[in-house]
């Protein structure tokens, strides 16, 4: 059997997760369940890559583990947690029993008072699920080495309690936004995928098949209306998110032609433009030039 | 529709050939740049055992996710493949002056990164280098790529009463400037916010009520400053205050770290750390070949964020100290301080010149950095770096 049918089976199935992917896209997640290696995703924002570890999720039939970074975030919130309150029930209660302490204090730090947070979680279920750590550029330095152990040895040490082998390893996706520069550590150790702006035909196959209520015609002139607006100097280009959301916007507003009404075609635009500048910037004739253009 | 995230079995057996073929295409990826190690060179096989040779496009697909670590490889990279695996007659496209094979690594860096400049630059440097071979009595200003080969006295830096001004400034500013604050906390015996977990453990002691309490606080972090000093003829005359500068941080500073650049990249952390003053000098004088001769600020910015650059993080203030004049092509500044200013938190230009009556930032070096410089300031001598004071602080 040849491997281009697989591909084209695994972007097959991407399409009926509500994943529209290029072939080079499929065939590299092909891969990324093959090789047990981290996945690196980066490209603009809007442009998908969140989606990719919930279609991959929904292929798998598993369970998506999400794990959004933010600065400050640490050991407590990523990895586990002891749950306090009822750590100090526990001790109330022991209080009242004889039973002897250090049995008291194996009980106290035991699995049973333990929170699972993201990170646990993950390698201990027991079907590998997809983990998905969203803009871990949002991270600090520290936490992304702590990540870059846990990834390689797929285990967690807890002081009180030992350390907790996995059972599985998850498939691991990582977003990036470049807001800081990764170490190179982590990226070696990751497959890598950059997404671009989607094409014309296939932003348009995602308009087609998220919102199909809009129909072919003004999907069309939305598209082609978005694709121009990115080649203006934007400060914040408008994602595909932005596309949907507007084409949305405009089947609410029972626009069925941009032309039809520039007016309420303006006033809509707030679901692309998202800086003070962007909006400020883009005038009536340069809309008007636009709509034109995408007719 | 759950679709076994089973293996796959291998579909294609690998002969040694094309594993030998994989490796070198690895080897020389790194060559380029690429950062790749053993580990790729096994998983670049069992991608070939997946997509095998008979979908070369598939091999492609496979190898680019394997091989890139950012935008700048992704890229690069079909280029790269193309010139490797295609037939030799489209090999010549790729590297516009390519290389012996045996030649350094840093030279073919240098042409990849000049693109097609290459030919070009390396007549340019050879005029240079014959036509004002004057020596070291005659006058040169402005720029050039000529290294230096006398020694240069650092006697000055041991100058105990100068040395002490600096010293005591220094030791000033590092208190005052201003320290990062993580969201990151740490424990502490007093405070406000109580340490839960630590508060928990504490009281199985007393029987599970909470006497001894611990607290948590968040942590400030020291600013890195990382120093570039041009060290060429041009700021020959300032190029004292500023080593005295880099010996004040390097100490007062925990982890600091400075560079002195010509027409190289030098390291001179350790060398300024030395306390003893005749060792300060016999250090400094081994890497000082070139000094007070010509600049090459892009290059020497290059070999900075290809060695270096990997050191700096959020809390970076990279301080570069020249006054612009460079033989390079300005051309070359701007994507070299892009990456620097991706890492660090701000990025700092001291130029002597600025300071001078009537003087503009017009040459072609400085006007191509400004839009990345946070913060552009005169320095010409030691007041003027101590009126900075309030500048850097608020940094």
């Amino acid at each position: 059997m040849s491997k281009a049918p697989k591909t084209e089976a695994f972007q097959k199935n991407l399409l009926e997760a509500g994943y529209i992917a290029e072939r080079s896209l499929a065939a590299t997640l092909l891969l990324f369940t093959q090789l047990q290696r981290p996945l690196l995703v980066e490209g603009d924002a809007g442009v998908g890559k969140t989606e990719i570890a919930r279609a991959l999720s929904k292929i798998f039939d598993c369970p998506l583990i999400r794990l959004q970074c933010y600065e400050g975030l640490d050991v407590n919130t990523a990895v586990y947690e002891w749950n306090y309150q009822h750590q100090l029930l526990a001790i109330k209660l022991l209080e009242q029993t004889e039973i002897n302490p250090a049995k008291a204090e194996q009980d106290i730090f035991s699995e049973k008072y333990l929170l699972k947070r993201p990170l646990l979680q993950a390698i201990t279920e027991s079907v590998a699920p997809v983990l998905l750590i969203d803009e871990i550029d949002r991270a600090d330095e520290a936490f992304e080495a702590y990540l870059l152990e846990t990834l390689s040895d797929f285990q967690i040490s807890v002081p009180e309690l030992g350390t907790i082998k996995g059972r599985c390893k998850p498939y691991v996706v990582l977003t990036s936004n470049a807001t800081r520069e990764l170490s190179d550590a982590l990226r070696r150790r990751c497959l890598y995928y950059y997404i671009e702006y989607p094409s014309f035909d296939k932003e348009l196959r995602i308009v087609n098949t998220r919102l199909p209520e809009v129909g072919p015609q003004l999907a069309r002139q939305v598209v082609a209306f978005v694709q121009a607006l990115r080649k203006t100097d934007l400060r914040k280009n408008p994602g595909i998110a932005e596309s949907l959301d507007w084409a949305a916007a405009l089947l609410r507003l029972k626009v069925s032609s941009l032309d039809q009404d520039i007016e309420t075609v303006m006033d809509s635009l707030v679901c692309l433009l998202k800086t003070r500048e962007d909006s400020a910037g883009l005038t009536r004739g340069e809309v008007e030039r636009l709509v034109a253009g995408a007719l | 529709m759950r679709q076994a995230p089973a293996r796959l079995e291998p579909q294609f057996a690998i002969d040694t050939l094309l594993q030998t073929r994989l490796i070198e295409f690895i080897r020389s990826a790194r060559e380029n740049g690429f950062s790749l190690g053993i580990a790729e060179e096994i998983d670049a096989q069992r991608v070939a055992q997946f997509s095998g040779i008979t979908h070369p496009q598939h091999l492609r697909w496979g190898l680019r996710s394997l091989m890139c670590a950012d935008r700048d490889d992704w890229e690069r990279f079909d280029a790269l493949f193309n010139a490797y695996w295609r037939p030799v007659r489209t090999q010549r496209k790729f590297q516009p002056s390519p290389s012996a094979p045996g030649a350094p690594q840093a030279a073919q860096r240098e042409d990849k990164k000049g693109g097609g400049q290459g030919a070009a630059a390396e007549v340019d440097r050879s005029g240079v280098g014959t036509g004002r071979d004057a020596g070291d009595t005659g006058v040169q200003k402005g720029a050039s790529r000529q290294e230096n080969l006398s020694q240069a006295d650092f006697r000055f830096l041991a100058d105990a009463g100068q040395m002490r001004i600096v010293e005591d400034w220094v030791e000033h500013l590092a208190r005052r400037m201003r320290r990062k604050i993580t969201r990151r906390e740490k424990l502490q015996c007093q405070g406000r916010r109580i340490h839960m977990r630590r508060t928990v453990r504490n009281s199985l002691r007393y029987g599970g009520t909470p006497i001894q309490l611990a607290f948590r606080r968040r942590i400030r972090l020291q600013p890195r400053l990382v120093l570039l000093v041009d060290v060429s003829r041009s700021m020959a005359m300032y190029s004292t205050v500023f080593l005295r500068f880099a010996r004040g941080i390097v100490k007062a500073f925990a982890d600091a770290e400075a560079f002195a650049y010509h027409t190289r990249l030098i390291n001179i952390t350790q060398a300024v750390r030395q306390a003893d003053p005749i060792k300060l000098q016999h250090s400094l004088s081994l890497i000082s070949l070139g000094w007070s001769g010509g600049t090459r600020i892009a290059e020497s910015l290059t070999v900075f964020n290809r060695d270096y650059a990997h050191r700096l993080n959020d809390r970076s203030i990279v301080v570069i100290v020249s006054d612009g004049l460079d033989t390079d092509a300005p051309d070359r500044i701007p994507p070299q301080l892009e990456k620097i200013k991706r890492r660090c938190r701000k990025l700092v230009w001291l130029n002597p010149l600025l300071g001078r009556e009537g003087y503009e930032p017009l040459t072609g070096s400085m006007m191509a950095a400004l839009p990345f410089i946070d913060l552009f300031a005169p320095a010409h001598n030691l007041q003027s770096l101590i009126a900075l004071e309030t500048a850097l602080i608020a940094l």
